[in-house]
């Protein structure tokens, strides 16, 4: 059998430590930020091998290691960076994969800069981080674009049944966890593809579909049965699942669904949309590829996109790449708040989107036939700090101006969306319609677990996953002892 | 997926399916809605629920072929898989409220059975009303006679039943003398808001099924907002039910008019293609 310890416990040679103290951190190759505002290839092209084992050589390898520290996931970063070095690329990947189900999606969409990354020998000694993520994606690159396929793995079937509600990036890390210890898992995921918000929310462009689609299949080939098209609650509810539908455990991972509004004059017109509607259409449906593909998307000259976060920024991008000539983002805070990963920011500011910070919309003006072709906004200056600790976005009397705009994305969140809780009773919520959960994911409903942002609210990828693994913990304990606490808080 | 059954075309262009689907079929209610995804590249269709049988585990849907992805769903054979998402949209209000009036139009003349069946069982004396342009363009007339107490056609041209609409019809009615404590409506959104309006002013509540825009009709998106007695509401899970007298029907129709030039492009593109005509 395999050393699985093989690279634990490595150290650097007092050269190695100079030379890696002493490197830079390599650069990923993007498309030129002109030409790929035109079309929704992927932004980042990947490291080549020699630069991924330079990249991993600048690891310190760390007797305490802070990024492990950081992830989400705890995945053992400096025996995967030692794997690189050595060439010794499957194995590298087994080693993420021994924590992570989806890497090619981690590496790609994780906020490495205050997880990983941030928490890197280098960047307390004020160099650049070890770019973690980007070995991540390489090396899960790597593997799908070669003939020699990491093994599936799984233990003995142990005859135990679990559901899964939701084919998003907690479910599928709760499915890829269960399947692995031997357990019959059943994904039931509403819509008609699996990946949740890796398939309706984050474009092409930042995550190809192809490797959601990958990760699925190699979960299928552990076992885990999919079911498209089954909106639990409506189908069937949790309830049945547990009585009559045979399942020992059940996981609700079905995600923050419901677009808010600001409920501002004109918010109805033609031409408004939510950014779960406009992401969807362009990426579920593939809009963008109207008409070979039956779903349109509208395709604004002026658009203007409200909002601060990831969300908001595949949004305004996606935008632009639609042939938007003036792609705006209103922000009613500055720069500095945007919930958004600086490196989308960025990539936006490079791809011509035009920022419109400390700047609110108070009224939309439409035209006869009901189309959007106005917005008024007021400015904004930062006032005393609010709940979350940000400085508090006060308008500006006086300071009204209208833009021209003939396409609205409102991007300002989104709550629990009731369609599953609603159905199952016993399941007690905060007064947001959160589920509560307790440290092991489980929910006031004996069997029931949860994580993700229908727990959270809108929150990561990673965070769902990392509350994926918790609650597969705690399902594998639950399927073994059968005890349940009195109250969860 | 789900498999096709039957398909047939009722009436020119009005179209009937019977889909395989056991688990819906236990759960469906009056009211109830499905989406239907004819294939990769097909929108998400959203249609009401016409019938269902549990022992069968059928659910039937009727559809009208205006787009790409109903022509393409039109052209399937029996034995074709579909991906369908049901039941979705919330329960119709059905109560015994004493004589209820139902009208029927375009593919509502289908879809409003499992209204009509329902209400005759609460206990109501159910009169329904059919229209369409023509005789030709009628169907389901026993089907709905079975369940209701007195049945009445309308045709536009006046070639079956009373010269009009169903509102006439409704209207006669109530001239006539008859009172009804309720009307239920479905049909396009023009047939439901010409018969809201007459039922308004009749002084009858109205119950109609909206049908605007969706794309995942579970509440995520928000395309499907309306405006009812002045709150904007979702229609795939706050209705499909709404009261008619309370519904925006300008904005309604504005909303539903956004991807108009969209759809045209896409079926002249799409037509040639998927009907083998030779091209050019």
């Amino acid at each position: 059998m395999e050393d699985i310890y093989k690279y634990a416990g490595k150290r650097l040679t007092p050269d190695e430590m100079k030379a890696a103290i002493a490197s830079s951190r390599h650069a990923m190759t993007e498309q030129d930020a002109i030409v790929r505002s035109r079309n929704f290839e992927e932004v980042n092209l990947g490291y080549s091998i020699e630069t991924a084992q330079e990249e991993a050589k600048r690891c310190l390898l760390c007797p305490v290691p802070g990024c492990v520290q950081g992830c989400p996931v705890r995945i053992k970063i400096p025996e995967f960076l030692s794997a690189i070095v050595e060439g010794d690329f499957l194995e590298a990947l087994r080693i993420v994969k021994e924590d992570n189900a989806l890497p090619a999606v981690t590496g790609r969409v994780c906020p490495q800069e205050i997880q990983c990354e941030g928490k890197c020998t280098h960047v307390k000694a004020k160099r650049e981080s070890v770019g973690i993520g980007h070995l991540e994606r390489f090396v899960a690159d790597l593997e799908r674009y070669s003939s020699e396929k990491l093994p599936v793995e799984t233990a003995e079937p142990t005859g135990r049944k679990v559901a899964i509600v939701g084919a998003g990036p907690s479910g599928l890390t709760v499915a890829a966890d269960l399947a692995r210890s031997g357990h019959e898992v059943h994904v039931y995921e509403a819509l008609q593809k699996p990946g949740g918000v890796l398939i309706y929310g984050i474009p092409e462009f930042r995550l190809p579909k192809e490797l959601v689609f990958y990760e699925v299949d190699n979960l299928k080939q552990m076992g885990v049965q999919f079911h498209y098209n089954h909106v639990i609650g409506r189908i069937f509810t949790v309830d049945e699942m547990l009585d009559e539908r045979g399942f020992d455990a059940v996981y609700l991972g079905v995600g923050a669904g419901l677009p808010r509004f600001m409920n501002i004059e004109g918010e109805s017109l033609n031409g408004i949309f939510s950014a779960n509607e406009y992401l969807t259409r362009n990426n579920l449906m593939k809009g963008y590829e109207f008409p070979t593909y039956d779903t349109p998307i509208y395709r604004g000259r002026n658009v203007a996109v409200i909002g601060g976060g990831n969300v908001a920024m595949d949004s305004v991008r996606t935008a632009k790449r639609l042939g938007a000539e003036n792609a705006y983002l209103v922000y009613r805070r500055s720069r500095v708040e945007m919930p958004a990963r600086d490196e989308e920011i960025h990539h936006a500011e490079e791809e011509g989107v035009e920022f419109h910070n400390l700047t609110n919309p108070i009224r939309y003006l439409g035209d006869e036939n009901g189309w959007v072709r106005a917005m008024e906004c007021i400015q904004m200056e930062l006032g005393e700090p609010d709940d979350s600790g940000r400085r508090r976005p006060v308008p500006i009397e006086g300071s009204e101006f209208t833009l021209d705009v003939d396409a609205v994305v409102v991007s300002v969140g989104t709550s629990a969306n009731p369609l599953l809780t609603k159905s199952t009773p016993g399941l007690e919520l905060n007064r947001w319609n959160n589920i509560i959960v307790d440290d092991k994911g489980r929910t006031s409903k004996k069997g029931v677990f949860s994580g993700g942002d229908i727990v959270r609210g809108a929150a990561t990828v990673i965070l769902a996953m990392g509350d994926g693994r918790v609650a597969a913990a705690g399902i594998e304990e639950y399927l073994e002892t059968g005890e349940w606490p009195d109250k969860v808080e | 997926m789900n498999r096709i059954i039957t398909i047939e075309e009722e009436v020119p262009n009005v179209h009937k399916m019977v889909i395989d689907a056991p688990d819906v079929a236990k759960k469906c209610k009056p009211g109830h809605f499905a989406i239907v995804i004819p294939d990769e590249q097909s929108e998400r269709i959203p249609l009401s629920i016409a019938d269902w049988d549990e022992d069968a585990g059928t659910v039937t849907i009727y559809f009208l072929e205006v787009g790409v992805s109903t022509m393409k769903l039109a052209r399937k054979v029996a034995g074709d898989e579909i991906d369908m998402m049901a039941p979705l949209g919330r329960e119709s209000e059905i109560d015994n409220y004493g004589t209820v009036v139902v009208c029927g139009g375009c593919y509502g003349v289908g879809a409003i059975y499992p209204i009509v069946k329902a209400l005759k069982e609460a206990g109501n004396t159910v009169v329904t009303i059919i229209e369409a342009r023509a005789k030709y363009l009628l169907y389901n007339e026993e089907v709905l006679a079975r369940d209701s107490d007195e049945i009445y056609t309308a045709t536009s041209d006046g070639s079956h039943g009373t010269k009009g609409k169903a509102q006439t019809v409704m209207k006669d009615l109530v001239d006539g003398g008859r009172h009804f404590d309720r009307a239920y409506i479905m049909g396009c959104t023009f047939m439901m808001m010409r018969n809201a309006r007459m039922a308004k002013e009749l002084g009858i509540p109205s119950k109609v099924y909206l049908n605007p825009l969706m794309v995942d009709a579970t509440g995520m998106c928000g395309v499907c907002r309306c405006d009812v007695g002045g709150e904007t509401k979702f229609a795939c899970v706050d209705g499909p039910e709404f009261d008619g007298a309370d519904v925006d029907w300008e904005q309604l129709f504005k909303r539903s008019a956004q991807y108009v030039p969209h759809q045209t492009l896409a079926y002249q593109h799409k037509k040639c293609d998927i009907d083998h005509c030779g091209g050019v």
